[in-house]
């Protein structure tokens, strides 16, 4: 798999995320921002795809987890938003590993399916009327849009975007570490060979439950920041065609390999829109056709192309 | 010495300065813009589900763009163009915060006029009004969008769900005191919305309602609920659906050989958009409400309304479905927005444009006779009129008197 770890690459990288909003249109700047959201569940479940070999349709559920705790506890218990943030990715870890529990004895497909179930029943869920208390029901919830603190002078949108860019590094520096340790070669050990996984000692079950929880938790973290970016959670927001963007994002970055998720987010949020102004009445067909050609040409995603670049690049230096 | 000179010289042409200011302020005071709007022309954003479930209503935008190339064409409002950029949002109330988002931000309109769908709204709701940019003729008949006190800057159009449900109510009571009711609803705002304005005007006699199916609008179909709400026995089925579903409805209460008494609610009242979809044999006998002119009605052929309507669609719009409500409903809201326009004159702010939507009276060619809209700075609602109509297998008939349907709040 290729690396970005070259420093002085992940410097530059870093230095444009951090000047970017300076000089671009708050618009584009809570897109980006957005962006960001979306890399951060893409790495979850990159985690659990891409490292662990198990496949989830449910990712939506999770998202939809955290966003509706973050909104929650922030219309309700006047949670400051940070503090949201470890509330929604603990629910979530926890719901996560918990439902791993007997889901993961299932294998390929039925898992998928099993998880494809929770995606389709979370959004009824949120609507049922004994909990639209707390959830807002039908109408959802809208949620107050954080100042820049210390008397920044920063927009909330670009306070916003260093916020969910700081959240971003650390989750992303954490993803990479724990591939990197022994606990993520057992992950790989389990998606390449459980037999021999099991045989040297793996407890494939409780690592299979964990890596669940770790990636609920990505993307409930991911769905809480969603809902202090977007200001407005319901329960239409979170159907099960989030799981499919999310796989369409995690397909597109590269399968198993990490900063694959920044260009899936990317393409998520900015494929559609282009492919709607090319024509209206079918920008369905058009994001179809772009993402059949996608898989044609670059089979591998950004991860493929990334590699052949800095093969290139060896080669001719 | 210099610096007295100096300091003549700059109190001169301050005063010079001044003078000129004040000559010059009346005319600044004539022409008054925000962002949005020039010399040239007003940029007007709009949302609407051009993908995605309820894409039958995607007509309703594209009868918007074709108006307003009718009102460009013919010189614009007091000189200017209307530059109508629409964007998609699939339905979805996350996507539609980001279109909204950047029609105000980045495209800069002057207002949001028509975006489409209650839940797309109900998102969009308090980012309009924090910013302060119009979220003109709401494309959703929900109550909560006529409220001047709290979200000053959101307005509805049509007759508000509530007021719609109220009309059943008072139908029922009167001519089928003993029916049993089954209803069908979208479970959203816009359901819940009749839902409540038709408890409320059963009063005690809201044990009428025997059984309440709801469906999601990621539901592929409402089969099961229709034979769910046959096997409960009811005699009258309300059908509180969006049009794809309610015509999916109407054909499958005649498959499955129920025989209610039917009532489609008038979102989805369109005789080509609906019950051409659902087969005119199966919608024979089907009642509903209506507030504009039935473009498919023989009876309005000579009608001068019509005519105009009819030459606008030939010129603009041909390859439009006539046989679609839409087009009027679209022909209607544009009309309504260029009158606003028009009494803004030259002053262009946004407040200025709220302020005249609040003061309409406007007697528009397309309505039915007795129906008119009418906005004061307390009321909200432009239009609160329907009349009762029945389908006869060919068009709809409109019987009984154009009933109001005014709701507090």
């Amino acid at each position: 798999m290729p690396r970005l770890n070259n420093p002085r690459v992940t410097l530059a990288i870093i230095a444009v995320a951090l000047v970017l909003p300076l000089v671009i249109q708050n618009f584009l700047t809570f897109q980006l921002t957005l962006v960001l959201v979306y890399a951060i569940a893409i790495i979850g479940l990159n985690l659990l795809t891409g490292f662990n070999g198990q496949f989830s349709l449910g990712h939506s559920a999770f998202y939809a987890i955290g966003a509706y705790v973050a909104a929650m506890l922030m219309d309700k218990a006047d949670f400051p938003y940070a503090m949201t943030l470890p509330v929604a990715g603990i629910a979530c870890f926890v719901f996560g590993f918990l439902f791993g529990l007997p889901a993961l004895r299932l294998e390929g497909v039925y898992l998928a399916l099993a998880t494809f179930a929770l995606a389709v029943a979370t959004p009824q869920i949120l609507k049922l009327s004994p909990l639209e208390h707390w959830t807002g029901g039908v109408q959802g919830i809208v949620v107050n849009k954080p100042e820049a603190p210390f008397g920044l002078p920063l927009t909330e949108d670009q306070w916003l975007y260093y916020f969910t860019l700081l959240i971003t590094i650390v989750m992303t520096v954490l993803a990479h570490n724990l591939v990197a340790s022994r606990t993520g070669r057992a992950m790989m050990a389990i998606r390449d060979n459980p037999i021999a996984a099991r045989s040297m000692g793996i407890n494939i079950a409780l690592y299979k439950s964990l890596t669940f929880g770790v990636s609920a938790l990505y993307t409930g973290v991911a769905g809480a920041l969603g809902a202090i970016v977007v200001q407005f959670v319901a329960p239409d927001s979170f159907t099960f065609f989030l799981s499919i963007s999310l796989l369409v994002g995690l397909v597109v970055g590269g399968v198993g390999w990490i900063p694959g998720a920044f260009f899936g987010g990317a393409f998520v949020l900015f494929v559609p829109n282009l492919a709607e102004s090319f024509s209206k009445g079918l920008s369905g067909a058009v994001y179809g056709v772009m993402i059949i050609v996608l898989i044609y040409v670059l089979p591998t995603g950004a991860a493929g192309l990334t590699r052949a670049a800095s093969r290139w690049w060896r080669a001719k230096a | 010495m210099r610096v007295p000179s100096d300091r003549w010289r700059v109190a001169a042409l301050a005063s010079f300065a001044s003078i000129a200011i004040a000559i010059t302020t009346p005319a600044l005071a004539q022409k008054k813009y925000d962002t949005g709007a020039t010399d040239a022309e007003i940029k007007v954003g709009n949302i609407m589900p051009y993908s995605g479930p309820a894409s039958a209503y995607a007509v309703i935008g594209k009868t918007e763009a074709a108006f307003f190339n009718k009102v460009n064409a013919e010189g614009g409002i007091n000189g200017r163009k209307i530059n109508f950029v629409s964007y998609d949002d699939g339905y979805s109330p996350p996507k539609a915060v980001e279109q909204a988002r950047k029609l105000v931000e980045s495209d800069g309109v002057l207002l949001i006029f028509q975006s489409l769908g209650t839940p797309s709204n109900s998102a969009i709701l308090k980012y309009m009004n924090a910013k302060k940019v119009p979220q003109l003729f709401v494309a959703t008949g929900a109550t909560k969008f006529g409220d001047p006190k709290d979200f000053p800057w959101t307005m509805g159009w049509q007759p508000n769900y509530q007021s719609e449900g109220r009309i059943y109510a008072k139908y029922l009571i009167d001519n089928h005191p003993n029916g049993k009711i089954g209803i069908l609803y979208q479970n959203d705002d816009y359901g819940k919305d009749v839902m409540k304005g038709l408890k409320d005007g059963l009063g005690d006699k809201t044990s009428m309602i025997i059984a309440e199916a709801p469906y999601e609008t990621s539901d592929p179909t409402v089969d099961s609920q229709i034979v769910k709400l046959k096997a409960s026995g009811a005699d009258i089925f309300l059908n509180v659906a969006t049009p794809k579903f309610a015509a999916q409805a109407i054909k499958k209460v005649a498959e499955v050989g129920w025989k209610p008494i039917q009532i489609v609610n008038n979102v989805s009242n369109s005789l080509g958009g609906v019950l051409a979809p659902a087969g005119f044999d199966n919608a024979t006998g089907v009642l509903s409400t209506a507030y504009y002119k039935d473009a498919t009605d023989p009876s309005w052929k000579d009608d001068p309304g019509f005519k105009a309507w009819s030459a606008f669609m030939d010129k603009y719009y041909p390859d439009g479905n006539r046989t679609d409500g839409n087009t009027v409903y679209g022909y209607l809201t544009a009309q309504t927005l260029v009158q606003v326009l028009k009494q803004c004159g030259d002053d262009l702010t946004r407040e200025n444009v709220m302020k005249q939507a609040a003061n309409l009276k406007l007697d528009l060619d397309m309505l039915l006779p007795g129906i008119s809209i009418h906005t004061t700075p307390t009321s909200y609602y432009p239009l609160q009129q329907l009349q009762m109509e029945k389908f006869d297998g060919t068009r709809w008939q409109r019987f009984g008197p154009v009933i109001s349907g005014e709701v507090g709040g």
